[in-house]
């Protein structure tokens, strides 16, 4: 992940500003906006927390918990706010309020407290079986400025990547089909794997899918609900 | 994914000093001649607008995908397009065709270039760019992978302002779809080599929002009624572009 640096406020005053602040101690005021680069991939509700720098909500090559699980399978998002509020993280919650839809942006501010340095984020990718786009406890300048980071979508290692209509509970086959995918996927799919041997989190391969809507291995639209990294933008403001 | 890198040349340095003997031997040269009859006409002061002048370096790093003819533009704070909004006319005729003749006459556009010709895969162009107007600190990039229905690359409304002389910025450029036409791959629809097909059709049959491309299927790899083989496949990032000042 590469972080690009825009347009610092280096003014006298808030030079000044950090001077008599000692560095760590403040609180920040973040505006943050969420894009979803792709044009044919859905964000399910996005999780957005600043938290201390020990914690993560994932780890690339790390087994994935219960609570990414359900996220990355369902798109639910309660069991990792809950695991965050334990942590006494600052956290935002589904600000598309449901489907960030392609191409679209979502934003809100978050004020993180002293000790909450580090950023991550987690929300599903439809159509996937496991699939979630993910940023894992970036640092958070302590520069005012604009940021941009492009986030990756990673596979969470906990299902099979079938590409076959099914569930959304954990542990169980198939892909959730939420209404504005339904007229979107393919039926009939065969299913293009049975298998999951890596379980742990990883970059994802991306989606097969075929050319068949009614028939052929997989629902997935193989023209249209493919990607290529990175998924998605991030944008935060740190004023 | 995007990197950017900056880069001052260590010649800057070395240069100074020649420059300021170079401006010795010209007010020795000038003390000579003192008692020339014909006084030097003295011109008035005249605020001339500084001229800054870029070169800019474009490299293909597909596999086969050529790169339509480059578009370059200065311009002021504004975006040749954005995720998540409908592409121009201007841009769908890049990003169908090839063709960047209504992109550089964009009204925002201040100074313009065009590479000559296309960018085959594993080549360079290098243009150059040059502006009198203190407005024009703001670039745009773009070109489009021709073996596709719609998908360019580039970058729009980059700050270049705080560009110093010499100094130089590079960036790898990601692939996007401007949304205009779907991506069928079939025959006919495709401008480049891969197909010969018709280019800039103003039919929307898409999204109609310009995003990231998700990349070609092509017929070795699901789609049978591609014209495409596995050898138009592409991944991110697709251009390497280096700026630098040069005046």
């Amino acid at each position: 992940m590469k972080v690009i640096k825009k347009s610092p406020i280096t003014s006298t005053l808030s030079v000044l500003a950090l001077a008599l602040a000692s560095s760590s101690t403040m609180a920040q005021d973040l505006s943050i906006t969420v894009t979803n680069l792709t044009q044919g991939l859905y964000f399910t509700p996005v999780i957005t927390a600043a938290h201390t720098n020990e914690n993560h909500i994932f780890m690339a090559g790390e087994m994935a918990s219960d609570e990414l699980q359900a996220m990355a399978e369902g798109g639910s998002i309660s069991g990792l706010s809950s695991i965050l509020t334990n942590a006494d993280a600052n956290i935002n919650e589904n600000p598309a309020a449901g489907l960030l839809a392609p191409a679209m942006s979502a934003s809100f501010d978050l004020t993180n407290d002293s000790t909450n340095t580090h950023l991550s984020l987690a929300a599903m990718v439809l159509p996937s079986n496991d699939g979630f786009v993910g940023l894992d406890s970036w640092k958070i300048p302590e520069e005012a400025g604009t940021y941009t980071v492009f986030l990756n979508a990673y596979d969470a290692g906990t299902e099979a990547n079938d590409e076959i209509r099914g569930s959304g509970t954990p542990g169980e086959a198939g892909m959730p089909v939420p209404p504005p995918l339904d007229p979107l996927l393919g039926m009939n799919g065969t299913g293009v794997t049975d298998m999951e041997s890596n379980d742990k989190v990883h970059i994802h391969r991306g989606s097969l899918g075929d050319s068949d809507m009614s028939a052929g291995i997989s629902d997935i639209n193989n023209s249209v609900q493919r990607w290529l990294n990175p998924v998605a933008k991030l944008t935060i403001t740190v004023k | 994914m995007l990197t950017f890198n900056t880069q001052t040349k260590s010649t800057r340095n070395l240069a100074k000093p020649l420059v300021i003997a170079g401006l010795l031997t010209l007010g020795l040269t000038a003390c000579s001649d003192n008692d020339n009859d014909v006084p030097p006409p003295i011109d008035p002061p005249i605020e001339t607008p500084m001229e800054h002048s870029y070169s800019l370096t474009l490299t293909n790093l597909t596999y086969a995908q050529p790169l339509s003819p480059v578009a370059v533009s200065l311009h002021g704070d504004a975006k040749m397009w954005q995720v998540g909004q409908a592409a121009s006319v201007a841009l769908e005729k890049l990003a169908e065709g090839g063709d960047n003749a209504d992109f550089i006459a964009l009204e925002d556009n201040l100074a313009t270039t065009t590479a000559e010709g296309p960018t085959l895969p594993g080549t360079s162009v290098t243009v150059n760019i040059s502006t009198m107007d203190p407005a024009a600190t703001y670039l745009t990039v773009a070109t489009m992978l021709v073996n596709t229905n719609d998908a360019f690359s580039g970058l729009t409304g980059v700050d270049i302002s705080t560009l110093t002389l010499n100094q130089e910025k590079s960036w790898r450029l990601n692939v996007y779809d401007s949304g205009t036409e779907q991506n069928n791959e079939a025959a006919g629809t495709i401008p480049g080599p891969a197909d010969g097909g018709v280019g800039y059709d103003s039919t929307r049959d898409d999204i109609d929002l310009v995003g990231y491309h998700s990349g070609v299927v092509s017929k070795d790899d699901g789609l049978p009624s591609s014209v495409l083989t596995q050898a138009h496949r592409f991944d991110n990032p697709a251009v390497k572009l280096t700026i630098t000042r040069t005046k």
